[in-house]
């Protein structure tokens, strides 16, 4: 069919399944903004900041499981595309960027809004593509989704030119991709999986420690299969909340910086750690001479890079982690190595009894970890709430305290740690799943780095509940100059009250709450969560609350600093 | 250690930034580079020279092998490859010095390419071992300008299956 380029990136789209797309206009991406204009089944979804586009298709990605696709012009739309891009590289999210560029005879004049965004970005994406011919626009797009969701996911871009936008070509949307380059691994080598199995079963206390992989790799059912059949203890990390129903009797919580002490000792006190599509970040090793000292480790993941780049590998097996756990948990059964751990099981058990999350709950002001708490508590009963975060405190009470029973219902920026991130990944998860109710939990500082997006929720008709945990400063920023730099607080405090929050929701066409008391407090969150409409919750907590336990930076995870008691204030 | 890697890649624009990009962000020296074509037109050959130990160099090779434009990444074992390097280097010599070099050059088979009143300009073809050491002993006598191209390498025609991508997935 004779067409233009910019209706063969439609028509690309539409041949990938795409049903949402989010973006904002500009100069050198005018043709397919027109092509958009004359008729596609792909929904645009307009953003007041292209970093917004980016996140949003961050945030439909990590709800749907399919590729989110961003669309961006030349120079300033594309630099601003830079963030999502890199946080999508450092949390493996599937994403497609699509920017405009200038005329292919203007490149390398400096023209206006011109910029070299493939240069840019070329640390932070799995591939990108200058197209230089409008015959190749749909082997590219084809090409860019397959790359974007195969082996370990990742961001890619597309950069079009105007003219080849403008140029004609007859269109027909390839079957096959032509990468030679590019053979991710299929299957798990056999006899590596049979060793896994032998190192598990011959474990005494051995634990699963779950990354973000499992949910890219649709793998949770064959995860929870595993762990049932040998009586495995699950750790999840941030990017992996989900991916292990964490009201399960084998869920042992969280590790990581933040993560509650019992977790971070079933971690670190192993003596076998099965590593499935997570990555040893620093945040979950703390030290790394002092993590897990007596454990060996099986590592599963699809990108083969990451085996033994942090933590060596004693049994590595790459390949895709649905059909290598799947097996595993087979071999598992045959084995029936399942009685072997139940003391281990108790000793987390009698460890997660005796070190609870606690905080104090002394004087007037609200506790921020209240507010998680009570959202946990008015939520536990649904069955349709997707929570978004933003980064610091309140994302790391958020993963304390919240509980994900299903998968791809907590999105939230961790390797990148983008402040910014929740409202727009809020937008981009109702769009994938309008049927859920997507609740962001953001910071105060966060929120303010991307609230126009309240704008796009409100127009675009994708209700978001966006619950402010208000402390009046960048707050982990606050934790930390209060520990580390003997409490020189600087350039931290944001305040309270401006903006009014819930005005501003209000100037939005968006419902606005303000919190200041606890008897304020569930009334608010549960119209919030009722009213059907995009709904701002102002909640002015205490600003001198820290998040505990932490480890701090670059020491051991043993050595983690817990809340002090307070003899009178503490609740267990 | 050191180690020499040799990159089969497709002949696209932009494949040597991706490269040299991934050893800049991981921070990886590169020694020398050497890019050219190979037989095949689509096809071009990167041959890299890096220090570093053993588990870095399985983290360069599983990095390179992330890169969609890339094909191949072996490393070139001593003695089982074969590694050329050429060099052209201007040195200083007054007509007195002039036969004592040019002696010199002779034992390392490098010939004269230009010679003028004051200079006298050396290319060397060899290993190169053989490339340093002939630098080496021309040093002293007043180096003005060098230029190497970088190692370039092949597997011995003996040994054609010792040039395969290392293996990540132990067996």
């Amino acid at each position: 069919m004779r067409m233009n380029g910019a209706e063969a990136i439609l028509r690309s789209l539409e041949a990938e399944g795409v049903d949402v797309a989010f973006g904002l206009p500009g100069g050198a991406i005018l043709p397919l903004y027109d092509a958009f204009a004359r008729g596609t089944t792909v929904r645009h979804v307009l953003a007041r900041h292209e970093q917004g586009a980016g996140h949003m298709a961050q945030g439909y990605a990590r709800a749907s499981g399919r590729a989110g696709v961003a669309i961006a012009t030349s120079g300033p739309g594309a630099t601003n595309l830079v963030t999502p891009i890199a946080d999508a590289w450092m949390d493996s999210t599937p994403l497609v960027c699509i920017t405009g560029q200038v005329r292919s005879s203007l490149i390398g004049s400096d023209a206006f809004q011109e910029c070299d965004i493939t240069g840019i970005t070329i640390p932070i994406v799995k591939h990108s593509w200058l197209v230089q011919d409008v015959e190749e626009l749909p082997h590219v797009l084809k090409a860019a989704f397959h790359v974007a969701r195969t082996g370990r996911c990742g961001p890619v871009l597309v950069d079009v030119p105007r003219d080849i936008q403008e140029a004609a070509l007859d269109f027909s949307y390839p079957d096959e991709v032509s990468l030679p380059g590019w053979k991710p691994p299929r299957r798990g080598h056999e006899r590596q999986i049979q060793a896994a199995a032998a190192a598990i079963a011959a474990a005494e206390r051995p634990i699963l420690y779950v990354g973000g992989g499992v949910l890219n790799a649709g793998a949770t059912e064959e995860l929870r299969t595993l762990a049932e059949a040998a009586r495995l203890p699950v750790v999840t990390t941030l990017m992996a909340k989900g991916a292990f129903p964490e009201t399960h009797e084998l869920h042992a919580g969280w590790p990581g910086m933040h993560g509650p002490k019992w977790s971070n000792w079933a971690l670190n006190k192993a003596d076998l750690i099965v590593a499935v599509g997570a990555r040893f970040d620093d945040r979950v090793t703390g030290k790394l001479a002092a993590f897990a000292p007596g454990a060996r480790v099986v590592h599963l993941d699809v990108d083969a890079a990451e085996i033994s780049k942090i933590r060596r590998a004693d049994v590595p097996v790459v390949g895709p982690l649905k059909p290598v756990l799947a097996e595993l948990g087979r071999l598992l059964r045959e084995l029936e190595p399942a009685a072997r751990t139940e003391p281990w099981l108790r000793q987390i058990a009698e460890w997660r009894d005796a070190f609870p999350l606690r905080y104090g709950r002394d004087g007037d002001l609200l506790k921020p970890q209240l507010v998680l708490e009570t959202l946990q508590e008015l939520t536990a009963a649904r069955d349709d709430v997707v929570w978004t975060t933003g980064v610091g405190q309140h994302q790391m009470w958020a993963m304390q305290y919240l509980l994900c029973d299903r998968p791809r219902t907590f999105i939230t920026s961790g390797g990148l740690g983008t402040m910014g991130y929740g409202v727009p990944a809020a937008i981009g998860a109702k769009a994938a799943r309008p049927d859920a109710t997507v609740v962001c939990v953001d910071g105060d500082g966060c929120f303010q780095m991307t609230q126009q997006e309240l704008a796009t929720a409100v127009l675009e008709d994708l209700p978001i509940v966006v619950v402010i945990v208000n402390n009046g400063y960048l707050g982990m920023v606050r934790q930390w100059q209060d520990m580390f730099f003997e409490e020189r607080f600087s350039q931290i405090h944001l305040t309270h009250a401006v903006p009014d929050y819930a005005a501003l929701a209000r100037a939005y066409g968006a419902e606005g709450f303000t919190v200041e008391s606890e008897d304020d407090l569930e009334g608010a969150l549960s119209q919030a969560i009722a009213c059907g409409r995009t709904a701002v919750v102002d909640a002015r907590v205490d600003p001198r609350e820290h998040c505990f336990p932490m480890i701090p930076a670059g020491a051991a995870a043993l050595d983690l600093v817990e809340y002090e008691d307070d003899a009178e204030a503490v609740i267990a | 250690m050191k180690h020499t890697l040799s990159v089969l890649v497709e002949n696209k624009p932009g494949v040597l930034m991706r490269i040299t990009s991934m050893f800049a962000r991981r921070g990886y020296n590169i020694e020398s580079l050497a890019v050219g074509p190979t037989e095949r037109h689509d096809v071009s050959r990167i041959t890299l020279r890096v220090d570093c130990e053993t588990s870095p160099l399985e983290q360069i090779e599983k990095q390179m092998h992330k890169l969609v434009n890339v094909l191949r990444v072996s490393e070139l074992v001593a003695g089982e490859s074969i590694e050329r390097e050429l060099v052209l280097m201007k040195v200083a010599a007054p007509p007195s010095k002039r036969a004592e070099l040019m002696a010199l050059g002779e034992v390392f088979h490098a010939r004269v390419v230009d010679l003028g009143p004051e200079s006298i300009v050396f290319e060397l073809t060899g290993a190169p071992e053989d490339v340093d050491s002939f630098e080496e002993l021309v040093r002293p006598h007043g180096l003005q300008e060098l230029v190497r191209t970088g190692r370039i390498g092949l597997g011995r025609a003996h040994k054609p299956n010792r040039n395969r991508p290392r293996q990540h997935v132990l067996a």
